[in-house]
């Protein structure tokens, strides 16, 4: 399988075709901040804040910012993580994120970082913790439920349900709420009952230690995909792993 | 209407025309573009139909296209020329036509109120192609614009239209490539790419199907080149389309026209049944084997769908957003498939290259901007409309050759070229060449042709401000550069256009528009900070004028400027029973004055004062 060999920093790395920079920065690791990633979902290369710097002894000088997320490697490329260009693009895009999210502890932490505590811009007036990256919408299409979505173009885009109302393929599994880098989005749960996107959702109790582990809803959707039984859904994955586990020692004991 | 079912069966059709046309002694072309069509053309026509039968005269009475598309000759419009003479009459009302049935169709006088009057010399001009603005083109890919019925399939054919096609389809398609190639075309619809490249690299990837979209969604304000193509020669888009699926190997085709334009879609439409009936479109086109079939895929009111990424995702039924262009559309492009998008004047040139040859088609203009280009030419221009002219021919010649010079004869201040990408040049400009490069060099581009022309009552800020509020109302949404950057741009233009500009402002607007250059997701953000730059550049002074000392030069932006009445006042009241605002006193005879605390600065006074007595401050 043919090596693809290019640098970072100066530093010699490789990969394989179809990889991107990103992947095998990480891989080495050379560190390069993010925020719309995840390794859940098709990178998408709307956040602007893993940019570096690109050129090419074959580019006749020309040298040029991408997303590191998205730019699929090729050989003899010269990639710069750090230098003056990317820190101030970098700088550029917190202070605006700051703008926009100037109470999001993510956001104010990566712009101390770049020497900003607080924006050189205007602040919004009803300011959110959403920075629009895209990552809860992306992974709830990757989950089958396609329950939200952006809404709106340009300044007026948001995170939004269908026409505003409760979706019905939510299943309130919240992993929208865990994806997302800023916590912009919230829910609320007792033991028995969880609260997310306007509609309540019932959770099933582990049988075992009893945390409330997995709403029916959820549970339900992927009995229906791969052909489960609710009962497979009686204890909670720990417990589960546990008896597994238990189960397979008895056997090597044996 | 016939099926052609070989190469010779329409070319038998086309001598078949030919010598009916050369049969026809007259002929009444009568413009019915969107403008004329709204100043009344079509109740011209009928009134020409009529008048004719009753005058026993069988004269062909066809509707056409006038050259000029839509504006400025078509403010002077509805517009009629008769051939062969070629005269040249304007501002034809219904109730004008019998006069010219008379006087003109019968005993050969001319008309002389209806003609063109030379503002320069005060002569009426009796035939079209001694008007300047029409002297001094080069029309080759609007040649047919005027002259034939874009609702006939006949009339195209007998202009020469689908000469080309047979011709391309007996080439291997690799000849065909290697023909636009030598052309040196590049796409006109802004970008500039090499068109036989990009044929050529589709061709490479082996993956199949591919497609061929027609970039119809022309978003540039002020720009009207595509829409008078598809409204007005919509067979030559088509031709340019199945010659590019023959070359690259696509069986499906697709044109996107953007919503606002159903004149467009709809005369499209049109033609593609007609290309199906005559077998010049679906399976097995003139019996050569080659089946390709056009859809007609409708925008839904987004600038940013235009750009190619985010025009096939709506082609395929997903939200228009673009994806960062590290892998090109050639290799990916609709569906994930290797995909050709070019723009409606790229395509209505390659019949043109094909039927003539790619070295006619170099001849003109210069060697890395081969041909010619559409501009539509609008703003503070005497002659405003669509024009056509080579590569290479200055800006100058364009606005004060073909343009007459500015309304008003007042001075030239800027002129705007490219749209929302684009940017500003100021009058030492005026002598750079217009071509692919040269006009990005100096800060601007050429752009797909929007070309807007600004007088010394223009504010240069205003104008960037312009620009970035239509973008800010565009953007996708997508990446945080352009969403969030072109919102603080605007906050901070929208300030020193109310006279609250701060200091420092402009090295935030210059932080802004590094960001956005460099760190947007697509073209639109990446030249969004266009408009401002170049203006910055050219024009920094208005700039500061109006952040330090509150001042507009341009007399434009209403929180700084005052309206006042000078001696030149004869005390005639228009003024006062206009202003909306009671913001006038005066009696009459006597000088009117403009109370300040009253005034909004609507202009309403301005434009109906006979003396030209109200002065901007």
């Amino acid at each position: 399988m043919g090596l693809i060999s290019f640098s970072i920093n100066g530093t010699a790395v490789s990969g394989a075709e179809g990889e991107t920079v990103l992947t095998v920065a990480r891989r080495a690791g050379i560190h390069i901040p993010t925020l719309c990633h995840h390794e859940a979902v098709e990178p998408s290369g709307a956040c602007r804040l893993c940019m570096v710097e690109i050129t090419h002894k074959d580019w006749k000088g020309w040298k040029g910012l991408v997303t590191a997320c998205l730019y699929p490697i090729e050989h003899g490329l010269e990639v710069s993580t750090d230098n003056e260009a990317v820190r101030e693009c970098r700088r550029n895009v917190l202070d605006l994120l700051l703008a926009r999210c100037p109470n999001a502890p993510a956001i104010r932490d990566l712009a101390a970082e770049y020497g900003l505590k607080q924006t050189t811009l205007t602040v919004d007036e009803d300011p959110t913790n959403c920075i629009l990256c895209g990552l809860c919408t992306r992974v709830c299409a990757e989950m089958g439920h396609h329950a939200i979505s952006t809404v709106g173009r340009g300044v007026s885009k948001k995170i939004g349900l269908p026409l505003d109302e409760p979706a019905e393929s939510c299943v309130g599994c919240a992993v929208c709420a865990r994806i997302c880098p800023t916590d912009a989005i919230t829910f609320r749960e007792d033991g028995k009952t969880r609260r997310i996107w306007g509609q309540n959702f019932e959770l099933l109790r582990c049988s075992e230690c009893g945390a409330s582990h997995i709403t029916r809803a959820q549970a339900e959707f992927i009995c229906e995909r791969e052909g489960m039984t609710i009962e497979d859904f009686e204890k909670c994955d720990a417990c589960r792993s546990r008896e597994t586990a238990l189960a397979f020692s008895r056997m090597v004991q044996w | 209407m016939m099926r052609f079912a070989s190469p010779s069966a329409l070319k038998a059709q086309r001598t078949k025309l030919e010598t009916r046309a050369a049969k026809v002694k007259r002929e009444i072309l009568i413009c019915a573009g969107t403008g004329c069509l709204a100043g009344g053309s079509a109740d011209v026509a009928e009134v020409f139909r009529t008048e004719l039968k009753a005058a026993g005269m069988k004269i062909g009475v066809r509707m056409v296209i006038k050259e000029t598309g839509c504006h400025g000759f078509c403010e002077q419009g509805p517009l009629v020329i008769l051939m062969p003479e070629k005269i040249f009459y304007q501002k034809v009302k219904p109730s004008h036509v019998k006069k010219i049935v008379e006087s003109t169709l019968k005993n050969g006088e001319v008309i002389e109120r209806l003609l063109y009057k030379n503002p320069d010399t005060g002569e009426r001009v009796e035939t079209y192609d001694r008007i300047d603005f029409y002297a001094k083109q080069h029309r080759l890919v609007l040649r047919n614009i005027g002259r034939i019925d874009p609702q006939s399939i006949d009339d195209y054919i007998a202009a020469g239209g689908y000469a080309a096609l047979p011709r391309a389809l007996k080439m291997k398609p690799e000849k065909v490539i290697d023909e636009v190639a030598k052309s040196g075309l590049r796409g006109r619809g802004g970008g500039g790419f090499p068109t036989g490249r990009k044929w050529a690299t589709c061709r490479k990837v082996e993956v199949h199907p591919r497609y061929v979209i027609c970039n119809a969604d022309e978003g540039d304000p002020g720009a009207f080149m595509d829409r008078s193509i598809c409204e007005g020669d919509p067979h030559a888009v088509l031709e340019g389309m199945i010659i590019c699926a023959h070359a690259v190997g696509s069986p499906k085709g697709y044109i996107y026209v953007r919503e606002e334009y159903p004149l467009a879609r709809q005369r499209l439409g049109i033609a593609i049944e007609q290309a199906r009936t005559a077998g010049l479109l679906g399976e097995n086109i003139l019996g050569s084997g080659f089946d390709f079939d056009i859809e007609i895929n409708r925008g839904g009111g987004a600038f940013v769908c235009g750009e190619s990424s985010a025009l096939m995702k709506s082609v395929a039924g997903e939200v228009g957003e673009p994806r960062a262009k590290y892998i090109h559309s050639v290799v990916k492009g609709l569906y994930d498939k290797p995909t050709v998008l070019n723009n409606v004047e790229t395509f209505a040139c390659v019949p043109y290259i094909l039927d003539r040859g790619a070295k006619v088609f170099a001849a003109v203009g210069t060697k890395k901007s081969t041909g010619t280009k559409a501009f539509s030419l609008v703003g503070k221009v005497k002659n405003t409309g669509l024009v056509e002219v080579p590569m290479g021919i200055s800006l100058r010649e364009i606005i004060f050759g073909v343009g007459g010079g500015i309304i008003g004869d007042r001075p030239f201040k800027a002129v705007q070229t490219g749209g929302p990408s684009g940017g500003c040049l100021p009058e030492s400009a005026l002598d750079l060449p217009v071509d692919f490069d040269t006009l990005t060099d100096a800060g601007s581009m050429m752009g797909s042709g929007g070309m807007i022309v600004m007088d010394d009552r223009t504010c240069m800020v205003d104008v960037a401000r312009y620009f970035v509020n239509f973008l800010v109302e565009e953007s996708c949404g997508k990446c945080t550069p352009c969403r969030e950057g072109l919102k603080q741009l605007l906050f901070i233009l929208e300030r020193i256009c109310g006279g609250t500009g701060e200091p420092g402002d402009i090295e935030r607007i210059d932080r802004l528009s590094s960001v956005l250059t460099d760190g947007s997701l697509c073209a639109l953000g990446s030249s969004a900070a266009n408009p401002v730059i170049s203006t910055l550049k050219y024009f920094r002074d208005e700039y500061e004028a109006h952040i330090a000392d509150r001042r507009c030069p341009g007399g434009v932006c209403k929180a700084l400027i005052t309206y006042s009445i000078n001696d030149k006042c004869t005390g005639c009241t228009a003024c006062v029973k206009v202003c909306a605002f009671d913001a006038i006193s005066g009696k009459k005879k006597s000088r009117h004055k403009i109370h300040a605390d009253k005034c909004t600065r609507c202009g309403a006074c301005i434009y109906v004062c006979p003396d030209e007595a109200i002065e901007v401050h």
